[in-house]
């Protein structure tokens, strides 16, 4: 390694024997990951924060114990537990289901622990919000014989939306975090192959810095996007200083 | 959306808090003694049909890691507050190029991953170690372990996650309050001192236990940086046997214990320091 | 309404799954996530090279089975395996006792000795005398591991637990360790490397305990698959007689590395 530059740029070009192009490749892994864990978790935070709210007792009880569990259990953990013994369970209920085995590939397996993790939190995300909703409003909606899927479609979730935005938009940024622990089980996400780079070639600083960098892209690029949505989703909505 | 904010919203949806723990009457309604009977049931079929001979052996480890969990969950907690309320300051107050390096320090630790921080802190600073005089500095038998690296690290993430409370709690500290104590004759220093920063430490309280829980949460990250904590002693035991799930369901639940524990005795201290809705 | 929500959460969950579902039969090949040069390192382009890349593609051709490389954390390439995430490991495996009980391996495929490095300008062997007071730096779930706690840790060194081997001599590297313990080529390629060139140096071989070194690395696979099994031994078999196996091993060693 020449000692009279300090740093290497060259390191980062996009094409070998740069490694911009791995980088940016592990970036795209944890967005998707990101995207699809997000999604997975908004869906299980809707089932969930319904089911804590207007669902059976027992129903309710178990919502309790999941959303118990993951705000108590470090995520790397989740992760882990998930990861190895979450896909297996997953297989083992099919086939009993009778669908048989289904081979779960790393993506979806990454999309699979994220979206659970993520799912406890927007449960409480959401069910904050739905109790925000004048109960008025839903009355009405049942008076007028709306069924409980409409009254959820047409009335309850639009109108908790603008109060579940500033939480929904935190746990994005919080998503594509967490998408680096699954570095731990050798996901090739940004992070590991971040780790991976920086292991051949020895330039840990260089590159820790550059991932660093993406990150923080991520992270500020999707805040504007935030901030375009808060916007319209406030429309109507008298502003409180 | 009135008086609470959006972090102590998220912060409340990853980290249980006090007000989640359930009452003792609670637990006798029929539907809930027939589920903890199942749940009982459970627990004794992972107890009778997994294995756990291991266990004994592990126990004194488990015990030592969770020593070190708990002392780096608190030092850092501790440090990264006291860090965290000259961060918050100078947001509010500072001049600008000092409130433009606080609010970059916080944006860019909460913008990217503790995992990759913490990896650059080690990895990064130890890969130019051979080119520095530093290994014959006093430092280097502190810089040598692994252990000053996770608290760094770990303190500089609360601080900045808990510097931004502090400037929404700095801010927001009714400016009557203060104008009172000018009127009063009081140097900014007396003022700061015995009004600004302790209403602003009253009002930022109630995000504590959250944050505290969170780094707790964020602990076992320390042990990819070879600090053997509990979950570190946990991963020994898993390559030692190759058994998967049962260190990982014993982990689970030393956490929830820890974070139990730790909810508990927020409850206590809350009830003794009224803060809510100060 | 809750069984609606419960129909669609599940059906998500399958869908996702399903989505992950690839086309049957490809045999997973499950190595270590991290740079282990000569045997397995990234390269800039993303794929991965090195001796051992060379030998599992050799042996997939040979045993003509459709091989698909799958990276994973080194300790948790078991769980793995047993979890099916991966089929077989080729990962510098050795064949233990304490491994023969969870999973089962092929022949071997190389031996080579367990060497010790340390600093330049530092005089000790690699014998539990030389390295007593020492911090040595090993790789978790290794026989180098279960080795350097038996023969160094009792006997007053300080044996300090890697993930990966490179984060072994990294720390190596920057002082914060005495000495590292591992397969002797993998060192050796580490000492010509310009870090290792700078810092540190061979201290010696360490005295055989094959009992814990294990006889030679071998690919790892799930008890009971047997018909998978001679398949490789067959391959291993056929490419170190049709010289496959010496061609590409020339490219990274002057001697022979499958050992006696």
């Amino acid at each position: 390694m020449a000692a009279d530059t300090i740093i290497n740029w060259g390191l980062l070009a996009l094409e070998p024997p740069g490694w911009g192009g791995v980088l940016l490749r592990g970036l795209l892994n944890s967005i998707q990951i990101a995207i699809g864990g997000y999604a997975f978790g908004l869906l299980l935070g809707v089932g969930g924060a319904f089911g804590k709210l207007y669902g059976g007792p027992i129903l309710r009880d178990l919502m309790e114990c999941y959303t118990t569990i993951v705000r108590a259990v470090p995520e790397l953990v989740l992760i882990l537990l998930l990861y190895y013994a979450g896909t297996d369970a997953l297989n083992h209920v099919l086939n009993l289901v009778g669908i048989g085995t289904v081979d779960i590939s790393g993506l979806a397996a990454g999309i699979f622990v994220i979206g659970v993790v993520q799912g406890a939190y927007s449960t409480e995300v959401l069910r904050g919000a739905i109790k925000a909703v004048p109960a008025g409003q839903i009355e009405a909606a049942r008076a007028y014989g709306m069924s409980p899927f409409k009254v959820m479609t047409r009335v309850t979730l639009p109108a908790m939306l603008p109060y579940a935005i500033p939480g929904l938009s935190n746990l994005w940024l919080i998503a594509t975090k967490d998408t680096a622990l699954l570095a731990v089980v050798g996901f090739s996400e940004l992070t590991l192959v971040t780790r991976q780079a920086a292991g051949a070639t020895k330039a840990y600083i260089l590159f820790f810095c550059a991932a660093g960098a993406l990150y923080l892209a991520l992270t500020l690029v999707s805040n504007v996007f935030i901030k375009i949505i808060e916007r319209h989703s406030r429309r109507g909505f008298v502003e409180q200083s | 959306m009135t008086d609470v904010t959006p972090p102590d919203v998220t912060t409340h949806a990853m980290a249980i808090l006090p007000e989640d723990l359930p009452t003792a009457g609670s637990f006798f309604k029929p539907h809930r003694i027939v589920l903890l009977l199942i749940a009982a049931a459970l627990v004794f079929c992972i107890v009778w049909f997994m294995r756990w001979d291991w266990l004994p052996q592990y126990l004194p480890r488990l015990g030592y890691g969770i020593v070190v969990t708990l002392a780096m969950l608190f030092s850092t907690s501790i440090l990264g507050f006291l860090l965290a309320v000259p961060l918050g300051l100078v947001q509010v107050t500072g001049p600008w190029p000092l409130k433009a390096l606080a609010s970059g320090f916080c944006t860019i630790i909460r913008g990217t991953p503790l995992l990759l921080q913490l990896w650059l802190l080690y990895y990064g600073l130890g890969s130019i170690f051979p080119q520095t005089g530093i290994r014959h500095s006093f430092l280097w038998p502190y810089l040598r372990e692994s252990w000053p690296y996770g608290v760094a690290a770990l303190t500089i993430s609360f601080a900045a996650y808990e510097g931004e409370v502090m400037r929404g709690a700095f801010a927001g500290v009714p400016a009557g309050e203060l104008e009172a104590a000018r009127a009063y004759g009081m140097s900014r220093w007396t003022l700061f001192r015995r009004i600004w920063l302790p209403r602003a430490i009253h009002r930022a309280l109630p995000t504590l236990n959250g944050e505290t829980v969170l780094q707790l949460k964020a602990t076992p990250l320390v042990a990819t940086i070879t600090v053997i904590d509990v979950y570190a002693v946990i991963s020994k035991v898993r390559q030692d046997t190759y058994i998967t799930y049962e260190p990982l369901l014993l982990l689970a639940l030393i956490y929830m214990c820890l974070t139990g524990i730790l909810v508990v005795a927020f409850r206590y201290l809350e009830n003794r320091i009224p803060t809510r809705g100060a | 309404m809750q069984q609606t929500l419960k129909t669609i959460a599940l059906s998500l969950a399958l869908g996702i799954a399903a989505a992950g579902a690839a086309s049957a039969e490809p045999v997973k090949v499950g190595f270590a996530a991290e740079p282990y040069p000569p045997f397995t390192s990234p390269d800039a382009s993303g794929n991965w090279e090195g001796w051992e890349v060379e030998f599992q593609k050799a042996v997939c051709a040979e045993a003509k089975l459709d091989c698909v490389i799958t990276p994973v954390a080194w300790d948790g390439i078991i769980p793995a395996l047993t979890s099916k995430k991966i089929d077989i490991i080729i990962g510098s495996m050795s064949i233990t006792e304490e491994r023969l009980k969870t999973i089962d391996f092929s022949d071997k495929y190389y031996n080579t000795p367990t060497g010790v490095i340390g600093a330049k300008g530092v005089a000790f062997d690699a014998t539990p005398e030389g390295l007593k007071g020492k911090t040595i730096g090993v790789q978790v779930s290794t026989v180098h591991q279960d080795y350097a706690n038996k023969y160094f840790g009792e006997n007053g060194a300080t044996v300090k637990e890697y993930q990966t081997q490179d984060e072994a001599n990294n720390d190596l590297a920057a002082g914060r360790i005495d000495a590292v313990q591992a397969d002797a080529i993998a060192l050796d390629a580490f000492l010509k490397s310009d870090q290792g060139q700078d810092c540190c140096e061979m201290k010696g071989n360490v005295k055989d305990d094959p009992a814990i070194l294990g006889a030679g690395v071998g690919i790892g696979l799930r008890k009971g698959e047997d018909e998978l099994k001679a398949k490789l031994n067959a391959a291993i078999k056929a490419i170190r007689e049709n010289g496959t196996y010496d061609t590409f091993s020339k490219k990274y060693f002057d001697f022979d590395i499958y050992g006696g």
